[in-house]
Order: C-alpha cells, then structure tokens, then sequence
C-alpha cells in the first residue's frame, strides 16, 4: 500500500526541551491515522511540522511524494489543513474566505466559485454566505473551516482536534463528513484527545508521550497488546463469594462493582470456563456473562503512565 | 524557482494584498495613524508662524503623507496575524513567505498611494502645479513601496499585540519626519541632523518631490532616485530574511 505520509527521524527542540524525539513513521494512502498522546505530548508540534508550519530540526517528512523541506509549495499544494483554533479572517464573510482560499490555492474564479457554493451548501452555510465570520457560532466556524480547507478537493487532510468544544450535533456532522471524505479516499491525519473518536474513526493509531512515539497499530490490535487487561463481568442469581473466585485458576484481580463480579484474568478461556464450572457446582445460575475488552481509553493510559481503571 | 511559479506566486501574493485591504484598511490603528495624525500634523504645521511657499509645502505634505499612509497598515498585519491565528493558515497554505510579505507590501503600498493621490490634488486645488508629473508619480510608487518595507521591517519582532508595534512604529516614525526635510529644509538642519537626514529614505522622497514641484533639490534627481530605490531594495531583503526568521516564533 503507497505511504502518503512518510516521517522518519523527525526531531523538534525549544532550548532544553525535546518537544518531538526521533520519530519515525507512515500514513498509507486511504487510512485516518489517529495521532494521540497527552497535553504536550508533541502532537501539535508533530502535526506543524508536517503541514510546513514549522520546521523541523532533524529528520524527513515526504508527503505524496514530496520532500517537504525541499518543495513545501508544491507539498502544500496537495493537503489541507484543520487548526485546533478556527482560523477563518474574522472580518471577512464566509463567502470570501472561500474564494480567498481558492486564491491560495491557484484555483480560476469559476473554479472557486463554483467549488464555494457547493461548499457552502454542504456544510449548510450558505444562508450565512454574505455573513462576517466573527457572527458565527464555534460550530459554524468549525465547519467554514472544513469547507476551506477542502477547496481545492485535497488527497491529504490534516485535522487537530476537529470538534474540540462542538456540541453533539456539530460533532456528529463534522465526523460523518469526515468518514464521508475517508469513503471517497481522502487520507484523513487526525490529530485528537478524544479516544471515542479516535476508536471509532481510525484505522490506525499513534501514540506520542514526551515527544516519543510509543505505540502505533490499530486501535483493536493495541487493545489486545495489553493482555493483563482482559476482564469478565459476571452477575448470577444468588450469592458468588470472592474467596471462592480468587482462587479459581488465572484470576489476577476481583472487584464487585454494583451486582457484577469484575475479573481481571490473564487467560479468558480458563477463567471462563472455570467461572461455568463454580457457578454449576454451586447451583447460582448465571444471568450474564460477558468478556470486556479494554478501551483505547485504557490502552492510552495505560501506555502514557496515566492511571487505568 | 521557474516562470510559472513565480507567476502562480505573484497571483497569491495578489490575493494576499487584497485580503488586507479588506481586513485592515479599515482597523483604529491604521485609521489613526495612516489619515489622522498626517492630517494633525500638517494643520499644526501650517498653524505656525514661518511663511513657506506652497511649493515647499507640498512637497512636504506628500513626504508626510505617504510616509504615514505607506507605514500605516504594514506594521499592523503581522502582529494581527499572529494574534488571530490566520497567520498559522496562510503559511500551511501553498504560499511562500515571499509571496505573504509581497503581499502585505503591496496593501501598504496601495494605502500610501491612494491617499497621496488625495493629497496631490488637495496640493492641485492650492494652486501648487507639479513641472514633472511623471517623476513625482513614479517617485511616490516607489516611495510607497520603500516606506512600507519600512513599516514591515517594524513589525519584525515577534509579538502578537498590535499596539507593542505600533508604538514601536511611532517613536521610530516622528523623529524621521523632523530630519528629513518636510517641516525644516536640509541646510537649516543642525550638523547632526543633517546626518540623520542622509539615512533616511525620506529625505530622498521628499527631494524628488520638491524638484518635480520647482525644479530645484538639495540632490540631484538621479541620486534621490537611485537611493530611494537602493533602500527599496534593502530594505525589502531585509524584511524577507528578518520574517522569514520570526515568522515561526509567532505561531
């Protein structure tokens, strides 16, 4: 499969601080990576470098095939850009950024208008066309800022942290639009803190600590890595007690949580069965059974040194 | 860099210049400092008690005026755009620094020009008639574009606040305007004045537009021209390698 993004060795510093550490690593064409780590994790500064915001001070960024140190213009060209803060001009309508992204872009007039009102429809804007940004809700700023940076139809979309701050339905169009685009085969770069959107959307994720990139895989595949992590929630009709639980094979840890027995074990198959056995030897009949996995909220804590529940 | 791209640049640093003359022709600051004060400045100055023929004041009046217009709205952009987070937009667009600063150049410029026009034809209802008009308006074309090289080389400090720069520009601006041949010809200057007159870009704007005024300068015309255009292009460099260096800084 053909890398979109290819990073290898990317170093950022500011004084004594190693903002971004030595990464390396690549987005395949077609796929929303997610790109996930802690406040000052080095997200940010990761996701400037490779829109040529900021430069970097080791290492290589290709995008679509381009070196982006050595022709950032014509790398530029190709992707678009989402900033955390909305930074569509204020002064200006939501009609005139468009077309001056077009501009930016080197579409023609008709070209930019054509691609503005169709924009401006699909976004459901174009009622507040001829309106100055700096009326606009956070929501419809979010969303002129999609349409602006989707102008000249890009391969590539970076986005960070899309729908920080955006209510649920703003939220809900700005992540159907996005699986909408990933459909049409627009590489989507997420950057985001919000686990739920990164599990649901990505399809691959990384995840970036103190500058280092300490895991990267599908969000399903990093869930399995934290093996320990496998639980089993069990509620039977009757009264199951922990002393007879814990020593039940491969159990590691047991918590009672409401009418639940929660069951840390380190081998599913042995403790369930295990579980079916005691339940039958002590006549409880068992009204639910369940193996949970972790979430990526877990495995994101877990592999940042935060606290997993 | 081939013709094509730097005719695709030149297009974007177009769109650039036009984006800031909708956005910041019309902010308090450039308002304030680009069409007020000249105006208070030229009142106070004809208020006073030595009689000057028109001819010198109008050449002073157009040194003051595009001096203040062409480093009005420059000086401004930058710190606004760090401030709103748009500048974190364009340079993620497919845009060169170049292209950005052209941009911001060429709006100054614009402001400079227009307003000097006004003042050329408030200097025409005076009665003060120009023997090279052609001179003169090719002098203030190039004045504009020198002057507001001026402006961004202010605004080269990386702050987000506007008014930091502004005050900046000010207490740069005021003291060029007294050494340079507007209110006090050069000869009448002090020793030390008329050193600081000789470094100063405005000096040579201001010659060349009492010569096209009365045929008569402290320079001659070539000279002005050739050093308001080798400040133009100093300057200029300048103001790209300076930014190019801050412009990370304000992000």
């Amino acid at each position: 499969m053909t890398n979109v993004i290819t990073v290898s060795d990317l170093t950022k510093t500011y004084g004594q601080v190693t903002a971004v550490n030595h990464i390396s690593f690549s987005v395949r064409k077609g796929e929303i990576f997610g790109f996930l780590g802690p406040n000052g994790a080095g997200k940010t500064t990761t996701s400037r470098m490779l829109t040529g915001v900021i430069e970097p001070d080791t290492g290589r960024i290709v995008i679509l095939g381009h070196n982006m140190m050595q022709s950032p213009v014509t790398a530029k060209q190709l992707f678009g850009v989402v900033p955390e803060t909305s930074n569509a001009y204020p002064d200006l309508t939501a009609w005139q950024n468009l077309m001056f992204m077009g501009e930016l872009y080197g579409l023609s007039h008709n070209t930019a208008t054509e691609k503005s009102k169709n924009l401006l429809s699909v976004f459901g804007l174009s009622k507040h066309a001829e309106k100055k940004v700096k009326s606009f809700s956070k929501g419809m700023k979010q969303r002129l800022v999609l349409a602006m940076a989707l102008i000249h139809e890009p391969q590539l979309l970076f986005l960070d942290e899309p729908t920080s701050g955006l209510d649920v339905a703003s939220t809900q169009t700005i992540l159907s639009m996005l699986r909408e685009m990933n459909n049409r085969g627009v590489t989507i770069f997420l950057t985001t803190h919000n686990m739920d959107e990164a599990n649901s959307l990505c399809h691959r994720v990384g995840i970036i600590k103190s500058g280092d990139l300490i895991a990267i895989d599908s969000p399903e595949k990093l869930k399995d890595t934290i093996g320990q992590m496998h639980q089993i929630e069990i509620s039977v009709d009757g009264i199951l007690s922990e002393e007879k639980l814990v020593h039940l094979p491969g159990i590691i840890r047991v918590t009672r949580k409401a009418d639940k027995w929660i069951i840390s074990a380190d081998n599913q198959d042995i403790t369930i069965r295990s579980l079916v056995s005691l339940c039958e030897r002590e006549n409880l009949p068992i009204v639910s059974i369940n193996t949970v996995k972790p979430t990526l909220d877990q495995v994101f804590l877990q592999l940042t040194g935060g606290v997993s529940s | 860099m081939n013709i094509r791209v730097i005719q695709e640049q030149a297009r974007r640093a177009f769109a650039i210049a036009k984006k800031d003359i909708r956005i910041y022709y019309y902010k308090p600051p450039v308002l304030i400092s680009g069409v007020l004060m000249p105006i208070f400045l030229y009142l106070a100055f004809l208020m006073g008690n030595k009689p000057l023929p028109v001819s010198f004041l109008i050449a002073g009046l157009l040194g003051m005026t595009l001096f203040f217009t062409a480093t009005a709205v420059s000086p401004v952009i930058f710190p606004w755009e760090g401030q709103a987070r748009t500048l974190e937009r364009l340079i993620s667009c497919p845009v060169a620094p170049e292209s950005i600063i052209f941009g911001d150049m060429i709006a100054s410029s614009i402001f400079g020009i227009v307003i000097t026009t006004i003042a050329l034809g408030i200097g025409l209802v005076m009665g003060a008639m120009a023997i090279h008009w052609a001179l003169l308006l090719s002098a203030i074309i190039l004045g504009a574009l020198c002057f507001s090289a001026i402006g961004i080389l202010m605004s080269v400090p990386p702050t987000a606040v506007p008014q930091n720069i502004m005050l900046l520009s000010t207490l740069i601006k005021f003291p060029l305007i007294f050494v340079s041949g507007i209110f006090i010809p050069i000869d009448q200057l002090p020793a030390a004045g008329r050193m600081v007159a000789l470094i100063s870009p405005l000096t040579y704007f201001t010659d060349i537009a009492r010569f096209s005024y009365t045929g008569e300068g402290v320079f001659p015309v070539f000279v002005d021209i050739g050093v308001l255009l080798l400040f133009t292009i100093i300057l200029t460099i300048a103001v790209v390698v300076l930014h190019k260096k801050t412009m990370p800084l304000r992000i």
